[in-house]
Order: structure tokens, then C-alpha cells, then sequence
């Protein structure tokens, strides 16, 4: 057991209900948070993770079940009344105001009228005794993720909360930014407050965590301590079976193969305020192989897709070469045309159309590519041809769904994701841009998406991922460059690459040192 | 304390989906039967004179052909503007510049007769309508200009210069002074459908055919999946290739063209003169065709013929018991009003904030009598 100093859990969680309509998300959850311990809450995605959160921190009122705060029976009816009690929580999506400044957007969730420059004052204390640095009078809209998340977190201390949950922290942060956070917690457990650490990064839960629970299909499947097991044990209770490890073979005569995709001096200005230009991006992709673009979420990744897909067209028309041939200036479906496929990283409303059947968004992307295959003469849709061209990527890609030909919104995210990657592979483009491939994607899934990609290189295409999740990276690139500020780093070939190195990279460090940093470190 | 919240449900009711319109009409009925009872009127009377009266002969059912027949046509054009998120409203506007363009003929060339001039006509009215319609397009595309308030004031603009067409350069010199242009010739008048029974006239046919085209367009070809794309989901209509820019100029030129053919088809066959007022709001009453026939082209057929029969209802309560024929209108705003609470409802939930605690309150208080849980 963990450090549990006074004999009695802060937090008590019994048969917690909550149901959806048909869908039971949290189905009796029991949890125990004692004080000065961090708590893993363990789960794919969709095993009811972020539901349980949501009702420990009053945004949803369970159906039964019963909530104890310090042995009292209490009923947490909103945000404030959590705050109330001493729950604090910081979110994945952070909710900053991009134009404010750190301390006026924390003023706001504070809304005890006291002024700004004395919540600035203390949130610079707060955030240095921490070793969290924070400008305050910074405006948000210049800081980096791991800084807002600073802020968001800050902003929590600052309301003196007992129990602090933390969704995915570490997944907009660097490796060294997420030693820091982990610094943190550790010291916020030394002084005797709680953290409900959510997290599906086994390594990191096995570090940091005291205690584990874990969920799958809205049922606590064990309570454990991660330390005593292995990220494989750890898995598998999460899972529910083994994950098929991705098979990657190596690539022989790489050097001489042909670059399929080709930047030269991709430039672009910021289109908002607040978004990142992109400066001089260069980078090939040959037959052949898996180049993996790592980098913290917001540093011009989403500008580089739109600006490679050709969702967004170029002034020089060589910057974007595809299959030896110009593209700047082709606008996506030129650039499909000449053999390449996209996958974005929103699956709704931009990958497809929620509110649209599966057949109807095989060919959203495929209208022009499949021209003959799926539009007769005049501009009617073969309404026949694309439904059967759906049900054979369904299966390909072993798509779950509840009827024959759903709505893309009433599928999960993870089979959405497989049906828009096998969408695209289907083509067999010999140029596959993914964004965040398995972005919320359950490991099943992953694995499955993951092995696709690297078989389509393998079958001689190149395929181009970009992702902030460096395992994923890690297994399945023949190299890596990394994304920061809008600049792209040389690809690192994976023998080279550590996680270290690429890591600074990440951070910002600049290229050409990021040896000799590691050698003063 | 208390706090009104639409919820989005999660999934909506295919059923109720279906009988929206039905309520929407049943709540109208009930409205209007205490409207007139506040009027001083047996509703039930009132009823039989403003529904059933109106179409129990078969002259008075090629009249209410006549009142369908723009609207349906007008608002098919529109349902495919609103199912690609673009906000068209002044289609009556487009309907007097198609009317304007095609009496050109006519009124400035009387000598011209044939076959061809009604053909000519028809096009040309068609052209006006579109043209009118590209200015919104142009103003929005290149500007940015909110399309719901520039198509709107052109309504005005239209409106004003038919006026003055017809009291200046257009007016009929033989007239008497009287505002409107020369009697169409005999080649310039959209001849009627079957002349012994009544007046309906080739407008309703081609609003049937636009009405069956627009459907095929939409739930058959690409071009409809890329109008509800860039409807729904205009990003995902953009990674698809699916240009926005575009799809508003062939959005507003449909629709526009569909309004102007309306406009030359009602001066043309049912008046045969340009006057001052040429439409009694009909570009405005087919918005709500368009939302009470669910932006469906076939399910706006039957709603033509519902809001063409407000129309003729209003003139007979007007000359049978002298109630305002401006109750059309208070029938037409109260049908939109109900068709849109009634979407509104099917796509979310009220939650009263503030009650709904209490309420919980007091089902825990329920829970501790032993008694009283038993009796739930």
C-alpha cells in the first residue's frame, strides 16, 4: 500500500453509475484516493475515464452510486461545488483565452474580485516555488503548450485543491517538459495532497504512481500497483488480451530509391494571430519508407498538413513536389490526382462528415480519384459501387459498427480512424500523409493502423506521419524529423534516434547541438 | 435562479423527425382557431371558410395551382441554399428581376411574335433572377459581406425599381396615367393548362419538373453531396476538394434563376402585365415552404399547396366575414414560428436549471420515506 498517513481515504467512490441512453460508460466504479498518493486511473479510450472525472468534478451527476469527501457522503452538483470541496482539475484541452494574459485568464476562473496584479504576484510565487516558471503578464496566445499548461495548473494550485486530477498531462509535452511536471508531482504528494493522474502511457503511470485502477468497458478490472507490474501486465488487464506488437522490416537500398514526396522551401505566413508560420520546411520522402515528424502539439504541424494536402495552395508551385511533378499550386484533389492521400487529424467534420453514412464519406475523398468507379455519366453517384467499396474497407480494416452502412458520428473514434486510413489505403496511393494517425485510437486499433502504414511503405510508397506520440514514432519510422516553431529539423535515421535527442529537439534546441547539450546535461 | 438550456440530444427521433410538419400544422390549427375566437368568430366556421371553402370546386383548385406554383418553384431553389448553409432571403427579389428581365421583350418589342418569345422570355427571366442573385454571391465571396442582410436589402431595391420602371420609361403610353406597362401579346402569355376548367397555366408543370430535378440533383448526383457537405461540414467539404467560394455562386444562381423563372412565369401567365406589386410576398412565404416541406424538393410540393391555400383562405375569410386578409400572414409567420420550435426540439432539450435540482431534492427526501418509495 502507499503512503497513508492518517489511516483514512480523502476520497471514496462507491458503485458509481452513469449511463448514456443504451451505453453503460461507468457501471458500479469503486476507487479509493488516499491522502498524499498519486492515483493512476488506467483505460482506453472509451472505457469510461473521462466520465468518471466528470462526475468527481460535478460536470455530470452519476445515475446511482455513492460519493464520500473525508469519510462525509457529499453530492457534487457543479464545477464550483468541487472547487469547494478542494477538487481541482486540469484538463486535457486547456481553456485559455489566446488574447488575455496568464494572469487575467487565471483571474477569471477565480472570480473573487481581488485585482490583477496581486493574483499575478501570487501566481508568480506559486509558480517558482513549484518549479513551474511563469510569466504572468505573458499573453497566452505567445506561450507554448507545456506553458499553458503551467498556467492551467497554476491556476488549480492557486485555489489550494486536496485532490488534484490531471488528465493526459504529458501529452503535449516534451520529455524533459514531462520530467518536470513529474518533479512537481512529486512534490505536491510530499505535501500531502492527492493527485488522480489519468494516463494511458504505461511508463509514465510506472514512474510516478503510488496506486492504480484500472478500467475497461466502464468496469474497474483491478486495483494494483504499477510498480510491481510491467507495462505489458499493465496492458493486458487495460486491453483485456495481448497487443499484436507492429512488425517493422528494414528497408534495403533506401538511399538510392526515388523520392515520391518532395518539400523544398515550404514557407507559409501565419493565417491568424495566433497561428504558426511555417519557415523553410525541406524534407524527402522516398519509395520506400516511413518518415515520422515528432513535435509538441501547436508548433505549425496543422499548418504544414494543410499546406502538404493542398487544402491550402502555395505561392511557389516547386515547394510541393509529388511523383517528380510541381504541386504547389494544385489544390487537393490535383494533388490526389497525382497519387497522393491525406489523412487529418480532426476525424469529425474534417477526415469526414459526422452526420453523413460511411458509403457517402468513402467518397468525400475519393469522388475525383475514383471518378469513374464511383460517378456515372452526368454526376450520378453509383450509389451501389461506393456502398460495396465501403464494405470491402470495413472489412479490410475490421471496422465495428451497428448497422450496415452507419452515420459516421455513431461510430467510436478509433473505428472512424480505421475506416478513414483504409479509406485512403485502399487506394494504394504511393503518397500517404497521416496526421496523428491513432490519436485516441484504443491499442487494438493502433497496432492494427500502424502495421497498415508500414506495409504501404514496404509495397513501395511513401507514406509521411506526423504525430506528438514519440512511441508510436519510435515504431514505426525509418526516420525522424522533429516540428518546432514552424522549422523542421534534418530526418534523424531511428538507429540514431533517442528519445533524448529528439526530445531536446522538441524543445528547441537547435539542431546542430543537440549532442553537445546532451554531453553538458 | 432559474435557467432555461437547450441540450443536445444525443441521437434525434426519426420518428418525430418525420411528423414535424404534422405537429408544426396542429399546433398552427389550435393558434389560429384562438386567434379567431379572440376575433370575435366561431373558429369551427371560420375554419370552413379559411381551409376547405377555397379548394371545393375545380376552378378554385387551378387558383390554388396558380398561388403554388411560385412558391414551390422559389423554394426549391432555396431548400438547396439552405442544405449548402447559405442564407438566401431575397428571393423575392430575384423573382421581380426575373419578371423585369423577361417582360423586356414584350414590353419593348411588341412587334416581335412567335413561338419563340415565350421560350426567350422564360429565359431571360431565369437570367434576371440569377443575375440578381450573383450580387449577394459576389458581395459575400470576395467582401465577406453576411449574405442574409445583402440579399434581404436588394429585395427593397428590386421592389423600387419596378415601381419606378412602371410610372416612368415602361409605363403603357394608352394606360390613362395608370402605373403599369402594355397588355402582353398573344405569343408573350404562358398559355393555360386546360382553359375549359379553370386558370392554371404551364408555371405549376415546370414547378412540378424543378421540383423532381432538384431532387435527383440532390440525393442522386455529386453535386448534391457536395452542396450537403459544404452544408454540414464545410472543413470536411474542403478536404474533399469541394471549393466554398463556388458553391455560393451556384447556390445563389439556382435559387435565383428558379426565383426569376417564377417571376416571368406569374407576370406572363397570371397577370400579363408588369404593375407595381407583382407578388403578394411570395419569394418571403417560400422560405417557409421550404422549411415546412423539410428542404425535401418533393416534400415541398405538398407544402406549396398548404401555403398557397393560406393565401387563397385569407381572401375568402376576408370577403366572408370581414376579418383582415393579413391573417395569411399571421397563418404563414405562425406555421414557420412552429416548424422551427418543433425542429429546434427534435435536435435538443430544455433542461430548467435551478428546478431540476430541486426536484432531485425532493426524490431524496422521497427515497428516505420507506413508505413513499414503495409506493413508487
Amino acid at each position: 500500500m502507499s503512503a497513508n498517513h492518517d489511516g483514512s481515504n480523502l476520497l471514496e467512490v462507491r458503485g458509481l453509475t452513469k449511463i448514456f441512453g443504451t451505453l453503460t460508460a461507468c457501471d458500479h466504479i469503486d476507487l479509493n484516493i488516499a491522502r498524499g498518493e498519486i492515483h493512476a486511473l488506467l483505460g482506453e479510450n472509451g472505457a469510461g475515464k473521462s466520465t468518471l472525472v466528470k462526475m468527481l468534478f460535478g460536470s455530470l451527476e452519476p445515475n446511482s452510486g455513492e460519493i464520500f469527501w473525508n469519510g462525509q457522503a457529499v453530492r457534487i452538483t457543479s464545477p464550483g461545488a468541487a472547487k469547494k470541496l478542494g477538487i481541482g482539475m486540469v484538463f486535457q484541452h486547456f481553456s485559455l483565452f489566446e488574447a488575455l494574459t496568464a494572469a487575467e485568464n487565471i483571474a477569471l476562473s477565480l472570480d473573487d474580485g481581488s485585482p490583477i496584479s496581486s493574483i499575478a504576484a501570487k501566481a508568480r510565487a506559486l509558480s517558482y516555488s513549484y518549479g513551474l516558471p511563469l510569466d504572468p503578464e505573458s499573453l497566452v496566445g505567445d506561450l507554448s503548450v507545456g506553458e499553458r499548461q503551467r498556467i492551467e495548473i497554476i491556476r488549480c494550485l492557486l485555489q489550494t485543491p486536496q485532490l488534484i486530477i490531471l488528465d493526459e498531462p504529458t501529452s503535449v509535452l516534451t520529455p524533459q517538459e514531462a520530467d518536470k511536471l513529474f518533479e512537481t508531482l512529486e512534490r505536491l504528494r510530499s505535501e500531502g495532497k492527492s493527485i488522480l493522474y489519468i494516463s494511458h502511457r504505461l511508463e509514465e503511470v510506472k514512474r510516478i504512481c503510488d496506486r492504480a485502477t484500472v478500467l475497461r468497458h466502464g468496469k474497474v478490472v483491478g486495483h494494483c500497483n504499477p510498480r510491481e507490474e510491467t507495462a505489458a501486465s499493465l496492458a493486458r488487464m487495460m486491453v483485456g488480451n495481448e497487443v499484436q506488437a507492429v512488425v517493422r522490416a528494414p528497408v534495403e537500398g533506401i538511399e538510392t530509391a526515388q523520392p515520391l514526396l518532395e518539400i523544398r522551401g515550404l514557407s507559409r505566413k501565419p493565417a491568424t494571430p495566433f497561428s504558426i508560420p511555417l519557415k523553410n520546411i525541406s524534407l524527402n520522402v522516398r519509395a520506400g519508407e516511413v518518415i515520422g515528424i515528432a513535435g509538441v502539439a501547436g508548433n505549425g504541424q496543422g499548418e504544414f498538413f494543410e499546406s502538404v494536402s493542398g487544402e491550402v495552395l502555395q505561392q511557389d508551385a516547386a515547394s510541393v513536389r509529388i511523383r517528380g511533378k510541381n504541386a504547389g499550386s494544385l489544390t487537393i484533389t490535383g494533388r490526389r490526382l497525382l497519387g497522393a492521400a491525406f489523412v487529418p487529424e480532426e476525424r469529425l467534420g474534417h477526415g469526414a462528415a459526422p452526420r453523413m453514412k460511411l458509403s457517402e464519406n468513402l467518397l468525400l475523398s475519393r469522388h475525383a480519384t475514383d471518378g469513374k468507379a464511383f460517378v456515372g455519366t452526368g454526376g450520378m453517384v453509383k450509389s451501389g459501387a461506393i456502398y460495396a467499396a465501403s464494405q470491402r474497407i470495413i472489412e479490410a480494416m475490421d471496422v465495428r459498427k451497428s448497422a450496415p452502412d452507419p452515420e459516421a458520428a455513431a461510430l467510436s473514434g478509433g473505428n472512424l480512424q480505421k475506416f478513414i486510413v483504409g479509406r485512403e489505403l485502399d487506394r494504394r496511393p504511393s503518397v500517404m500523409v497521416v496526421n496523428q494517425p491513432t490519436w485516441g485510437v484504443d491499442a487494438g486499433a493502433a497496432a492494427h493502423i500502424r502495421q497498415a502504414l508500414i506495409e504501404l511503405s514496404r509495397s513501395g510508397s511513401a507514406v509521411l506521419v506526423i504525430s506528438q506520440d514519440l512511441d508510436e514514432l519510435f515504431e514505426i519510422s525509418d526516420a525522424i524529423a522533429v516540428m518546432h516553431n514552424g522549422e523542421l529539423s534534418k530526418p534523424m535515421p531511428i538507429a540514431e534516434a533517442t528519445f533524448e535527442k529528439v526530445g531536446l529537439l522538441m524543445g528547441g534546441a537547435e539542431p546542430g547541438h543537440a549532442e553537445h547539450t546532451l554531453e553538458t546535461a | 435562479m432559474m435557467r432555461l438550456e437547450l441540450v443536445k440530444r444525443p441521437q434525434r427521433s426519426p420518428l418525430f423527425s418525420a411528423l414535424s410538419p404534422f405537429i408544426a400544422f396542429a399546433l398552427t390549427i389550435i393558434a389560429g382557431a384562438i386567434m379567431f375566437a379572440l376575433l370575435g368568430v366561431n373558429p369551427l366556421t371560420a375554419f370552413r371558410i379559411y381551409f376547405i371553402e377555397p379548394i371545393s370546386q375545380v376552378w378554385q383548385l387551378h387558383e390554388l395551382a396558380i398561388k403554388a406554383a411560385p412558391l414551390i418553384l422559389i423554394a426549391v431553389g432555396l431548400s438547396v441554399c439552405y442544405k449548402a448553409n447559405i442564407w438566401n432571403i431575397g428571393a423575392e427579389g430575384q423573382f421581380i428581376f426575373g419578371a423585369i428581365f423577361g417582360s423586356g421583350i414584350p414590353v419593348l418589342f411588341p412587334q416581335f411574335e412567335g413561338p419563340l418569345v415565350l421560350p426567350l422570355m422564360l429565359l431571360l427571366g431565369m437570367v434576371g433572377g440569377a443575375a440578381y442573385a450573383a450580387i449577394p454571391a459576389l458581395l459575400k465571396t470576395r467582401f465577406n459581406t453576411n449574405e442574409i442582410l445583402t440579399s434581404l436589402m436588394l429585395v427593397y431595391v428590386a421592389q423600387l425599381f419596378l415601381d419606378w420602371l412602371v410610372r416612368g420609361p415602361w409605363r403603357d403610353p394608352q394606360g390613362h396615367g395608370f402605373p403599369q406597362t402594355i397588355q402582353f401579346g398573344d405569343s408573350a402569355v404562358l398559355p393555360e393548362l386546360m382553359p375549359d376548367a379553370g386558370r392554371a397555366n404551364w408555371g405549376f408543370v415546370f414547378a412540378l419538373v424543378a421540383a423532381v430535378l432538384i431532387w435527383i440533383l440532390m440525393s442522386r448526383m455529386l453535386k448534391g453531396f457536395e452542396v450537403r457537405v459544404l452544408g454540414s461540414s464545410p472543413r470536411a467539404g474542403r478536404f474533399a476538394g469541394f471549393r466554398l467560394s463556388r458553391m455560393v455562386f451556384f447556390a445563389f444562381l439556382l435559387s435565383g434563376a428558379l426565383a426569376g423563372l417564377a417571376g416571368i412565369s406569374e407576370v406572363s401567365g397570371a397577370i400579363g402585365q408588369l404593375q407595381p406589386v407583382i407578388s403578394p410576398g411570395y419569394g418571403f412565404t417560400a422560405i417557409i415552404v421550404a422549411f415546412l416541406g423539410r428542404l425535401n424538393p418533393l416534400g415541398i410540393i405538398a407544402a406549396g399547396l398548404v401555403l398557397a391555400l393560406t393565401y387563397l383562405g385569407g381572401e375568402a375569410v376576408q370577403s366572408a366575414l370581414g376579418i383582415s386578409d393579413k391573417v395569411a400572414r399571421v397563418f404563414q409567420g405562425m406555421l414557420l414560428f412552429f416548424v422551427l420550435g418543433c425542429d429546434t426540439l427534435i435536435h435538443y432539450r430544455i433542461r430548467l436549471i435551478g428546478l431540476a435540482l430541486t426536484k432531485q431534492e425532493a426524490a431524496a427526501k422521497l427515497d428516505a420515506a420507506p413508505k413513499l418509495k414503495e409506493a413508487r
